[in-house]
């Protein structure tokens, strides 16, 4: 099978019912999308399949064959996020980060089909999508706010992965 | 254990994989299927996966900018809800009210017509509506392919591969729910109601049972909303589930057709 990944063609060899989301995490490296509920109900795995937002937990790999997917990591890089990654970071709308990816996922599919600032209709777009720290008034300002598709003035908070020591000491 | 995976790229192909049924476990959207083999919950020797059979499609002729011309709907089984969305209520309004955006373009017709019920709650949210539109559905088993009423249909669904459901568009149609937040992943009671071109107004229920049924008494009191919402009670037998029980249930199923009926009323 195979799968184009974040605009990467990439061969698979897990079993046809393997769900997406462990063909992802475990065979392609792509750990964005989150394993929350493996039942569709928390929203953390949601990806885009062909540019829709779909549950990955829920899919067989092999129903997506050929299919072109795309996770928060195709969306924009740490040092050029896209207008909702930086809006969530203006905003400061992750907390434990978590339900972030598809959150941001969910966000911007609803603002590619035209969404609105209104936030009623934000939260019917995420409401999918669960966040057990509550930080939904945030993500509801993050998302209103990409709407516009303002560029926020942002300091990039993401480490560099090439300077990072966890449990260490200088 | 392997796993045989038959992937058809038709209709023909899926029927001739299904043959009679036995042993086969059909995956269209995956909505409620994945989640049990993600947990282990069983093990099964054949899957047919209908991803790529072409059957997701709803052939609705169009006189002009959208007015529907009377004819037949035809919607394949393996359209997702979203798709039906568009639609006239009842069906347009229940689809819009099963889980969210995402859930709604994976799961299908199908599969929320055929699933069985799991011992803990109610499930398939369509076929109440699908009762009110006195819907027809092509399958195919054991005994071949054959067209039959949906509630001849719904007590043997589990043994059957659905192949598309028809129905003629309702002259006025309404929908009524009990409210479910998202956490609910299944929705406890709604009632579905269609009249159709000569005037009969028929009733469905969903979550009063292991299946949709028909209210046939509040029918036969359709004219009085109040009279038929008391009557919906003799139609049906209510079990508590984890959330609402089922002398609640009791309480809201009066109110719901009333609502439906009201609307009716009122958009006719």
């Amino acid at each position: 099978m195979k799968l184009e990944v974040n605009g990467v063609n990439r061969e698979v060899r897990s079993e046809p019912l393997t769900p997406l989301l462990d063909v992802l995490r475990e065979e392609l490296d792509v750990t964005s999308p989150k394993a929350g509920c493996h039942a569709g109900g928390c929203g953390a795995c949601t990806v885009m399949v062909d540019g829709k937002p779909r549950r990955s937990c829920l899919i067989p790999v092999a129903a997506v064959d050929g299919a072109s997917i795309t996770t928060v990591e195709g969306l924009g890089t740490p040092k050029d996020p896209s207008a909702v990654q930086q809006s969530f970071i203006h905003h400061y709308a992750a907390q434990c980060g978590f339900c972030t990816p598809g959150m941001v996922v969910a966000a911007t599919a609803y603002i590619d089909g035209g969404g609105s600032d209104d936030k009623d209709e934000i939260a019917k777009a995420i409401s999918g999508h669960v966040c057990r720290c509550t930080g939904y008034t945030k993500i509801l300002d993050a998302i209103a706010a990409a709407t516009k598709q303002t560029e926020f003035d942002i300091t990039i908070i993401a480490p560099d992965p090439t300077t990072v020591t966890i449990g260490g000491s200088e | 254990m392997s796993v045989d995976v038959v992937i058809p790229e038709s209709e023909s192909e899926a029927v001739e994989a299904y043959g009679d049924g036995s042993d086969i476990t059909v995956i269209a959207g995956g909505t409620i299927v994945m989640q049990l083999l993600n947990y282990q919950r069983f093990e099964p020797s054949k899957v047919l996966l209908l991803a790529h059979a072409g059957m997701s499609y709803i052939n609705m002729p169009v006189k002009e900018q959208g007015q529907n011309d009377g004819s037949t709907v035809t919607v394949g089984a393996t359209t997702p809800l979203a798709d039906l969305t568009v639609l006239a209520s009842p069906l347009g309004a229940c689809a819009a009210n099963v889980a969210d955006d995402e859930i709604r373009g994976q799961a299908t017709l199908g599969g929320n017509l055929c699933s069985p019920a799991p011992p803990e709650h109610p499930s398939g949210d369509l076929q109440g509506a699908l009762i009110a539109l006195d819907a027809m559905v092509r399958s195919t088993g054991a005994d071949g392919e054959k067209s039959e009423q949906i509630e001849d249909f719904l007590p043997h669904r589990s043994d059957r591969l659905a192949l598309d459901v028809s129905f003629e568009p309702p002259a006025s149609g309404a929908f009524a729910a009990f409210r479910r937040p998202h956490a609910h992943h299944y929705t406890p009671l709604a009632v579905s109601g269609a009249t159709s071109a000569d005037g009969t107004v028929r009733l469905g229920v969903t979550g009063a049972g292991d299946f949709g049924i028909r209210l046939n008494a509040a029918e036969a009191a359709a004219d009085d909303p109040e009279a038929a919402g008391e009557a919906s009670l003799t139609d049906v037998t209510m079990a508590d589930d984890a959330i609402i029980s089922g002398w609640y249930r009791e309480q809201l199923l009066p109110t719901l057709v009333k609502r439906v009926l009201n609307e009716m009323k009122d958009g006719s």
